[in-house]
């Protein structure tokens, strides 16, 4: 299809449209209960947010990472840090500051990357993971010697308007995630992608072509941590509306590598699958449990059960089908499109291949 | 060959200088030296195992050698990696295929044109209007490569799901997208069948006679090597043991020894 | 000086027995790896799955100490072969990076049948052994050093024997290296696969019950022995992945590594620093020996 619209086709921009109408006009004028927004849409979009960060290491470029709630920790206090000592900068661009940090941290233990891969890769991630946290943890100043270990975010200021309801802040966070994805989308289609995208699938025949393994891969982790970061701060600040480095502890990392896997490497819509996945699935397990056996069961337990599920999930897409829900998805509409044009409805020109 | 060439055979551009290769004491290549001629056709042969890809592999610096330069254009690389190689106008094709398999057959052909694409991932991800030029400019040229191909018809299809001979023909696509000086062929026709031999022959020629493409090619099928090679060396044990026309080849005593497996 | 030295050398012990318990899940590792190149991610999920049903046993239903772990030992016999033929067998043909994923999902299924078979508190775990110096040591050597410590540094010196044996005397050992060299080759000739991968996920089964109970007789057997187990990742990383000895040394490195850091630098930057000392250490190896120590160097062909 070509593009009608920088690198859009029309398909691209009637999706982009219809989410638009449905986020910004439909969900606001229909959902009324703060609990949606305050916890499920919010978390939502900032987990999303992230998700995009950990495609972009490890779906694009192909690089075992395994540290993302390391980056997110850095983003948010990182943000805490710049709105408290640094009020000029705004919320925007404390945001942006905020990122930026979290990307100089994800250039630091993105170094590893170039001289190994697989597990090894992914121990070495974890270093950031652990040191970040114990960092924040450790030196005071990070939380501004609050000795009750955790603090109130700031509320949100931009433009000297106060965005403090549920809805304003869920503004917030789709303004943010949307400008983000899209930024996201043109790279992974254009040629940062297409570098990205090579390296993971045969590097030495990608720096054959002048491709740098070393540019690429620290691009990359660099712009995956800036994803993370400002994922964080949008989480401590519109949904935790506090900071404690537990909250970003290595859970969240293998909760957002999950919402990577089972929504689909190497797609960015599969990490708003994923993370929706991911997030509502225990929202479902607990209203069953309540509604079903009216609360017979134990929450630990539910809480058990999920695990167990999500495990299990993992399994089966790895057994079955490794790029996730999205490519399922794809493939869905695939056979129905297939079905329809055998049916002679609507024609669908199929690759032949000359001999 | 009889006719007029529109780019006469020059100087060296690519001279390798005794190469020894050896992986953890198992000699691959041994006090190797051989040059090739700009927009010359150039082929190695020599029996399997004879150090061919390595080789290959050393002239674009994936592996490196424990002695002997490569030099290009009359001045010794040092420090070669493929990234420099790449830069300094040298792409190549790989044996066992070294595609990018999750990728359209556009897509591989389009990374051949990274060093054709100057701007950087902020530009990209804004959009801005150099980026729209540049990437419609790639476009067109990997379009032009595509249909010089003919593979019009999968060049949206990923590339793991072809079959072998028409990977290997991206493969050539993604060197030839690079508009290099000089390509490196490693077996780009193993398992191919007469036709599709013939249409890659066809290609190769087309490409060294319209473009001046310098052309260096691994080759088993003898036929073939001698149909369209300006020069031939052979290696065998990681030695020259021949250098020559392929007339002078096929009248050398020592490659005929070596491919019949006289003892020696 | 004499009490300073003295004190040093306690801290080295004590590192140094701490790191065997690093060794006993590590060397779970090994053997999985060794015999079917997998990166059982999953290995501190099953420390915490047998521990938890070892201590489940003997305190939810009073079944004595030693049928606990005969009952323990057997369930992991069947972990092994349920992932043998459900998880492995099905990804035969996968990369090593969709394996490792499908081992991280195992991890999760079993820390969430264990957490919902036998709850989430914290369960004591007493052997008997006390977590205490042991008298006669510090009398006459000076030297304040746990039972516990001891007993779990005696244990893994048994089991590693006891594996060495096995791999080096035994028809299935012989096997097990046969597999380790090349699979395909090997059950050509007709060595069976299929026995020798559940014999591996069962004694690495084992292997994960014996660290939990040293580990959990220290610490409690709770949820945190899963992140304390992922401490086998550096271990294995700088003894390298498919090394026995590997294990064993990388375990006493990391352990002696991280006690003299936090007893001696930790206080600067306000302690705790062994939680990711270790992974900081393993970067450096990984930057000038990505092999570990024991591993065979991997050569990349083209």
């Amino acid at each position: 299809m070509k593009p009608i619209f920088m690198t859009y086709t029309k398909k691209d921009l009637i999706n982009l449209a219809v989410c638009m109408v449905l986020s910004v006009l439909i969900i606001p004028t229909f959902i009324k209960t703060e609990y949606w927004y305050t916890s499920i849409l919010i978390p939502w979009l900032c987990l999303a947010l992230a998700t995009i960060g950990q495609q972009i290491v490890m779906g694009y470029t192909g690089q075992l990472a395994l540290g993302a709630a390391g980056f997110m920790a850095a983003g948010a206090f990182a943000m805490f840090n710049l709105i408290l000592r640094v009020p000029d900068l705004g919320f925007v661009g404390s945001l942006i500051v905020s990122g930026l940090i979290a990307a100089a941290f994800g250039i630091l233990f993105g170094l590893p990357s170039l001289k190994v891969r697989g597990i090894y890769l992914m121990v070495a991630t974890l270093a950031s993971q652990f040191f970040i946290i114990w960092m924040i943890d450790k030196f005071g100043w990070f939380k501004n010697y609050d000795s009750s270990g955790i603090i109130t975010a700031q509320d949100i200021v931009i433009l000297g308007k106060p965005f403090t309801t549920p809805l304003a802040m869920y503004f917030v966070c789709l303004a943010v995630t949307t400008i983000l994805t899209l930024l996201a989308m043109n790279m992974a289609r254009g040629s940062t992608g297409r570098n990205w995208m090579a390296v993971r699938d045969m590097d030495i025949a990608a720096e054959s072509m002048g491709v740098s393994l070393l540019r690429t891969k620290v691009q990359a982790f660099a712009i995956s941590a800036f994803y993370c970061g400002v994922a964080g701060a949008l989480f401590a600040f519109c949904y935790l509306k506090s900071l404690e480095p537990v909250a970003f502890d290595i859970k969240l990392s293998f909760k957002i590598l999950f919402m990577c896997i089972l929504g689909g490497l190497g797609t960015i819509n599969g990490a708003f699958i994923g993370a929706a996945f991911i997030l509502l699935f225990p929202v479902l397990l607990n209203a069953i449990g309540n509604n079903v056996f009216h609360g017979a069961i134990d929450a630990t337990i539910i809480s058990s059960i999920e695990q167990v599920i999500f495990g299990l999930l993992m399994i089966i897409f790895m057994i079955y089908e490794p790029l996730g829900m999205a490519k399922l998805w794809e493939n869905l509409k695939q056979s129905m499109r297939s079905k329809l044009s055998s049916s002679g409805i609507k024609g669908v020109k199929s690759p032949v291949l000359k001999k | 060959m009889a006719y007029e060439r529109k780019f006469k055979i020059g100087k060296p551009i690519l001279e390798v200088n005794n190469i020894s290769l050896a992986f953890g004491g198992v000699k691959a290549i041994t006090d190797t030296s051989f040059n090739v001629l700009e927009h010359e056709v150039r082929a190695i042969i020599g029996p399997n195992g004879a150090g061919k890809s390595s080789m290959l592999n050393c002239i674009n610096g994936i592996y490196k050698p424990q002695q002997g330069t490569v030099s290009f254009r009359g001045q010794v690389v040092p420090n070669i990696t493929p990234n420099i190689m790449a830069q300094m106008g040298l792409s190549r094709t790989f044996q066992n295929l070294a595609l990018f398999k999750r990728m359209s057959v556009l897509d591989n052909i389009l990374v051949g044109r990274k060093l054709h694409t100057k701007t950087n991932f902020l530009e990209v991800a804004l959009q801005l209007p150099k980026v729209k030029k540049e990437e419609k400019l790639n476009r067109e040229r990997s379009e032009e490569i595509i249909s010089f191909l003919e593979i019009e018809d999968i060049k949206d299809t990923p590339v793991g799901k072809l079959p072998y001979g028409l990977q290997k023909k991206v493969e050539l696509g993604r060197a030839l997208a690079t508009d290099s000086s000089i390509i490196l062929l490693d077996e780009p026709m193993a398992g191919m069948n007469v036709e599709e031999k013939r249409d890659m022959c066809r290609f190769i020629l087309k490409v060294n006679d319209e473009l001046g493409t310098t052309m260096v090619l691994i080759e088993h099928d003898m036929g073939v090597v001698m149909d369209i090679s300006d020069r031939v060396v052979v290696l065998d044990y990681g030695k020259v043991i021949g250098d020559g026309t392929p007339d002078e080849i096929m009248a050398n005593q020592k490659v005929i020894d070596a491919y019949l497996g006289v003892e020696h | 000086m004499a009490n300073e030295l003295l004190f040093f050398m306690e801290v080295l012990v004590g590192g140094l027995l701490a790191g065997t318990m690093y060794s006993l899940v590590a060397l779970g590792f090994v053997l999985i790896f060794k015999a079917s190149a997998t990166f059982n991610f999953s290995q501190g999920a099953m420390v915490f799955f047998s521990v938890l049903a070892f201590c489940g046993f003997m305190q939810d239903f009073n079944i004595p100490f030693v049928l606990a772990f005969i009952l323990a030992a057997f369930l992991m016999v069947v972990v092994g072969l349920c992932t043998e033929r459900l998880v492995l067998r099905p990804l035969m043909n996968a990369s090593e990076d969709t394996v490792l994923m499908a081992t991280i999902g195992l991890g999760y299924v079993l820390e969430g049948l264990a957490q919902a078979a036998w709850g989430v508190e914290v369960r004591r775990l007493d052997l008997g052994i006390g977590d205490f110096p042991v008298p006669w040591i510090a009398d006459n050597l000076k030297l304040f050093i746990s039972a516990l410590d001891i007993t779990a540094g005696l244990v893994a010196a048994i089991m590693i024997i006891g594996l060495f044996l096995l791999f080096k005397y035994t028809k299935i050992g012989l096997g097990l290296r046969a597999v380790a060299d090349d699979a395909g080759a090997a059950s050509s000739i007709g060595i069976p696969l299929k026995h020798i991968m559940l014999l591996v996920w069962s004694a690495a089964g084992v292997v994960a019950l014996v660290a939990g109970m040293m580990w959990g007789a220290r610490a409690g057997v709770q949820f945190a022995l899963v992140d304390l187990a992922l401490k086998a990742l550096p271990v294995l990383i700088i003894g390298g992945f498919s090394s026995i000895p590997g294990a064993i040394i990388g375990g006493l490195i990391i352990g002696a590594v991280e006690k003299i850091l936090e007893v001696y630098i930790g206080p600067f930057f306000g302690g705790a620093i062994e939680g990711w000392a270790p992974y900081v250490l393993a970067i450096f190896f990984l930057l000038y020996r990505p092999e570990g120590l024991f591993g065979e160097k991997i050569i990349r062909r083209v």
